[in-house]
């Protein structure tokens, strides 16, 4: 195996042990424990606050996938191309909210829970896929399209044999910064009540217990560290295939 | 549909939408959840006729595709009937209602005021103006929204009613989150612009230093602030005199410390990507003209990476004025006290009172970082 | 006078520039040609020390580069390469002057300077000084490229493919101006190409190198007349030899009394062009005149008598 498959192999397993038997890390957090406090945290099962988190981070990622890039395909097409200086537009401004400002400015409209943190990571999630869908549904290689419907392939066919294919790494680098983002933020979101891994760094930072504080930290710096490694690889895969593929095509 | 602006037609039906939604909400004290009120409910039709008809207006204004001045103006017209409706309508409101009663803005004004700001923003889009125009833009809305402000036309508001029980509060915490967001953005082009010169110039350190900065950005923001509360505790205990100076485990320096953590990545990887700019023949004409790695790094290679090296600013210092709401957690003060207050008592209007200015603040630093990046960018690459 | 005494360069055990020695006279422009991997650049390289020696050295005016600093050498030798390599960030001013600067010029006698350049290149300095490079055509960012080498009087001017990026006329004229203001100004040039063309155009002596050897070193008559190796005479075109030793002499030198019909030819117009202007006019002879004064005439059989003379 190599190095870096046995880093990640190795954070795999540590992660698993977080999640699964938290107990075990009893001596490593113990220094951090206020005297005679508690040392992890006992509240709620780490795996069920894990799953919930990552439940809210895909559905609100799935959806965010879904209709950024559906939007995306839209303004690119002549028909849409009027609302493509617009969307730049929103896709800009947008970037400049702060995520934890758009949590807690949905919660006086939808109220505490899960629902609030679901609407914000998914708008805040809406944009670097939106950016990055355009960029690269927008900057096919020429020769490519011109061949593409030089043999006669329909705009639907050109678009989903040829156009999303060919952009489909671009689009997935911004799926990989919109969920990375995501499972950071969706910690917050348990200021507001959705059961997220938050809610251990939350109850550290209440009690002065800083072995909650970076067990809930470990965990999700883990699953950033992992999916955005897994995302990561799928991206150069795809890419390579795609060098191949063209490279392939040229010879 | 000839002479139409699409993104015309999506705000007039958007913008139609959303006059029949609720525009204002009243409530019988500040917690209770309000009543919805539609837009002429608010008042007498003579007070509520004029700002409906300005809206209209501004919709069909927004209209024609070829007059992007015009469309302007209907933006502008919209927003005065905005404005007009909620100054008027509050008062009349409040003087239906009891003592306690407030009243804040609801679904119908927030979506009104997104299209027409939107319709603004894609009028002035196809114009495309220069950086000048639109710094001279931005002090104009600025001065425009600040008078709104200071005139108490909008004090009848929930809101405003927060600030005012909490007037000497917010100016200290506003100072205190300017001082957290730009204070850290300097710390970190002081330690991070010799560090990117640094690993330009060495691979070595480039290969050491990224992974770890990487790693720093991957630690979710809340746990970064919590676990600098340890750590500061303990050197305020180790270091003589170091209490005396404000670095103590709870308040500003933990959170001053995450957010300048936090901002290494990006200006390291900015100052890295803007050093590379150079084009390699232009380098190689520096070095054989005689140019030592100083003249080359202060006369070639940093004025053309400039624009990069902001951009990289400019990421950090919208991204540490968002953060920095998480700093009202651990006392650290800022305008993530109002938001976590707010979120504790369910008082919708004190979170807004943090996060209006926290999205304006960003707002405004991304603009005008913008103006600033393309001024900075060599004139012939402008022009191409 | 430039000396290069068996300088080597070694890259992990092997030679790109292999004992290579020659001698540039002031005043003359020395073109070093061969195929890319000839070791050509690294040669020219090593004379401003980008790249430093392994072994042997260079002297200019009897001065080893060795014993100076990198950057002071480089500041007294001109430098142009492919694609300019202008400062796209400096006004056409500042670029030319960039050398002076770094020489601590005062600022009235740079401008002095920069003026006379871009009147020597045929710019008019009002119209260019203060414009940005990227509003320049391609052909003018050569000039400025060039001009910029020449600011502080240099004692010699090194260029790598100063025209590879131009298109083939205003290749030719490029080359004709570098000609010009080299009589002119009396400058040493060190030029590299591909181009056997271009080097037996410009150069008063050819060096010809192939993997890190220096093959020959003479005028282009000696190398086109007398190739040292096969390698030399397949670079130098063959069957074209005979026409490329024509165009290096000019029809004063074949003139013989007499007229003929046709529009007359300058004299300094190459046998090679006069031969073909025969075939093309279907003609024995042409006339020669400067301006309006007829020199005599050239004939179809002096130019096939000085081609079987040279071969």
């Amino acid at each position: 195996m190599s190095r870096s498959g046995m880093i990640r192999a190795a954070c795999v397993a540590l992660l698993l042990a977080l999640v699964l038997r938290p107990h075990w890390f009893t001596p490593v957090f113990a220094p951090f424990a206020p005297a005679g406090g508690p040392v992890i945290y006992e509240r709620a099962s780490i795996l069920s606050l894990s799953l919930s988190h990552l439940g809210l981070v895909a559905l609100a990622s799935g959806l965010a996938t879904l209709v950024a890039v559906g939007l995306a395909i839209l303004v690119t097409r002549p028909a849409g191309a009027a609302f493509l200086p617009l969307s730049r537009t929103i896709t800009n401004i947008g970037q400049t909210f702060p995520p934890v400002a758009v949590l807690a400015l949905a919660v006086p409209a939808l109220g505490f829970g899960a629902g609030p943190t679901l609407v914000a990571l998914f708008l805040y999630g809406l944009l670097p896929i939106f950016e990055t869908a355009i960029a690269g549904l927008s900057t096919l290689p020429p020769a490519t399209m011109e061949a593409a419907r030089g043999i006669g392939l329909t705009r639907w066919q050109r678009l989903i044999r040829v156009e999303l294919p060919l952009a489909l790494p671009v689009i997935l680098t911004g799926i990989r910064l919109s969920v990375v983002i995501a499972i950071g933020t969706a910690t917050v979101g348990s200021t507001v009540a959705a059961r997220t891994l938050g809610e251990v760094i939350i109850a550290g930072l209440l009690t002065s217990n800083t072995a909650f504080v970076l067990q809930g930290g470990v965990i999700v710096g883990l699953f950033a560290v992992l999916v955005y490694d897994a995302l990561s690889l799928l991206e150069t895969a795809l890419t390579r295939r795609l060098g191949r593929q063209s490279a392939g095509a040229e010879a | 549909m000839a002479g139409l602006s699409p993104p015309g037609v999506l705000f007039a039906v958007l913008g139609l939408a959303a006059i029949f939604a609720p525009f204002m909400t009243l409530a019988a004290n500040r917690i209770v959840a309000g009543e919805g009120r539609a837009l002429w409910t608010l008042a007498a039709p003579q007070i509520t006729g004029p700002g409906i008809a300005l809206m209209l207006l501004g919709l069909a204004l927004g209209l024609p595709a070829a007059r992007p001045f015009l469309r302007i103006a209907g933006a502008a017209l919209g927003l005065a009937g905005l404005v007009w409706l909620l100054v008027l309508g509050a008062s009349s409101l409040l003087a239906e209602a009891g003592d306690y009663a407030r009243v804040s803005p609801a679904a119908g004004f927030w979506f009104l005021l997104v299209v027409f700001a939107l319709m603004m923003a894609d009028a002035l889009s196809a114009l495309s103006p220069g950086p000048a125009a639109r710094a001279g833009l931005l002090v104009l809305v600025i001065a425009l929204v600040g008078a709104l402000l200071w005139s108490g036309a909008l004090s009848n508001l929930s809101i405003a009613q927060e600030f005012a029980s909490r007037k000497n509060a917010f100016y200290t915490a506003s100072l205190r989150h300017l001082g957290l967001a730009f204070g850290s953005l300097l710390a970190a082009a002081v330690i991070g612009l010799p560090l990117g010169v640094l690993s330009h110039r060495n691979a070595g350190l480039r290969r050491a230093l990224l992974p770890v900065l990487s790693f720093l950005q991957t630690i979710p923001s809340l746990a970064m602030f919590g676990i600098m509360i340890p750590v500061l505790s303990w050197l305020s205990g180790v270091i003589p005199g170091a209490r005396a100076i404000g670095i103590a485990g709870i308040g500003f320096a933990p959170a001053f410390l995450a957010l300048t953590l936090y901002s290494l990545l990006p200006v390291v990887a900015n100052v890295l990507a803007g050093l590379r700019t150079a084009p390699a023949a232009t380098l190689e004409a520096a070095r054989g003209m005689g140019m030592t790695w100083r003249q080359r790094l202060t006369r070639v290679e940093l004025p053309l990476g400039l624009p990069v090296v902001l951009s990289g600013l400019r990421i950090v210092l919208v991204q540490n004025i968002g953060l920095a709401v998480i700093a009202g957690l651990i006392g650290g003060g800022g305008y993530g006290t109002f938001v976590f207050q707010g979120l504790n008592q369910t008082a919708g209007d004190l979170i807004l009172l943090g996060a209006l200015p926290t999205v304006a603040l960003a707002l405004v630093s991304a603009i005008a970082m913008d103006i600033l990046v393309e001024l900075t960018t060599p004139r012939t690459e402008r022009e191409e | 006078m430039i000396e290069i005494d068996e300088i080597t360069k070694l890259y992990e055990g092997t030679a790109a520039v292999d004992h290579v020695s020659m001698t540039v006279e002031t005043g003359t422009i020395t073109v070093i040609v061969g195929t890319s991997g000839s070791g050509k650049t690294t040669l020219l390289r090593m004379i401003n020390r980008l790249i430093e020696p392994s072994s042997g050295e260079v002297r200019i005016n009897g001065e080893a580069t060795s014993a100076l600093a990198k950057h002071e050498l480089r500041r007294r030798i001109g430098y142009v390469i492919q694609g300019d390599g202008l400062f796209p960030h400096y006004t056409i001013a500042g670029n030319i002057g960039a050398v002076p600067k770094l020489l601590g010029w005062t600022k009235d006698k740079t401008r002095a300077r920069v003026d006379e350049l871009l009147d020597l290149f045929s710019m008019e300095p009002a119209q260019f000084r203060d414009r940005y490079p990227a509003e320049l055509s391609g052909g003018q960012q050569q000039r400025v490229g060039v001009a910029r080498a020449l600011a502080s009087r240099p004692d010699l001017l090194l260029m790598d493919e100063p025209f590879g990026a131009l298109d083939p006329i205003i290749r030719a004229r490029a080359q004709a101006d570098l000609r010009h203001i080299q009589r002119q100004l009396g400058s040493t040039i060190v030029l590299v190409t591909h181009d056997m063309e271009e080097a037996i155009h410009l150069g008063d002596r050819v060096a010809v190198m192939d993997g890190g050897k220096l093959l020959q070193h003479g005028t282009p008559a000696e190398i086109i007349a007398a190739p040292a190796t096969d390698f030399v005479a397949q670079m130098v075109g063959g069957v074209d030899r005979p026409l490329r030793l024509l165009s290096l002499i000019p029809v004063s030198e074949a003139l013989e009394d007499g007229t003929a019909d046709g529009e007359p030819i300058a004299p300094d117009t190459s046998l090679r062009d006069a031969l073909s202007l025969c075939l093309w006019r279907g003609v024995e002879a042409l006339p020669v005149a400067d301006g309006d004064t007829p020199l005599g005439r050239v004939t179809l059989a002096t130019i096939r008598a000085r081609a079987a003379e040279l071969a």
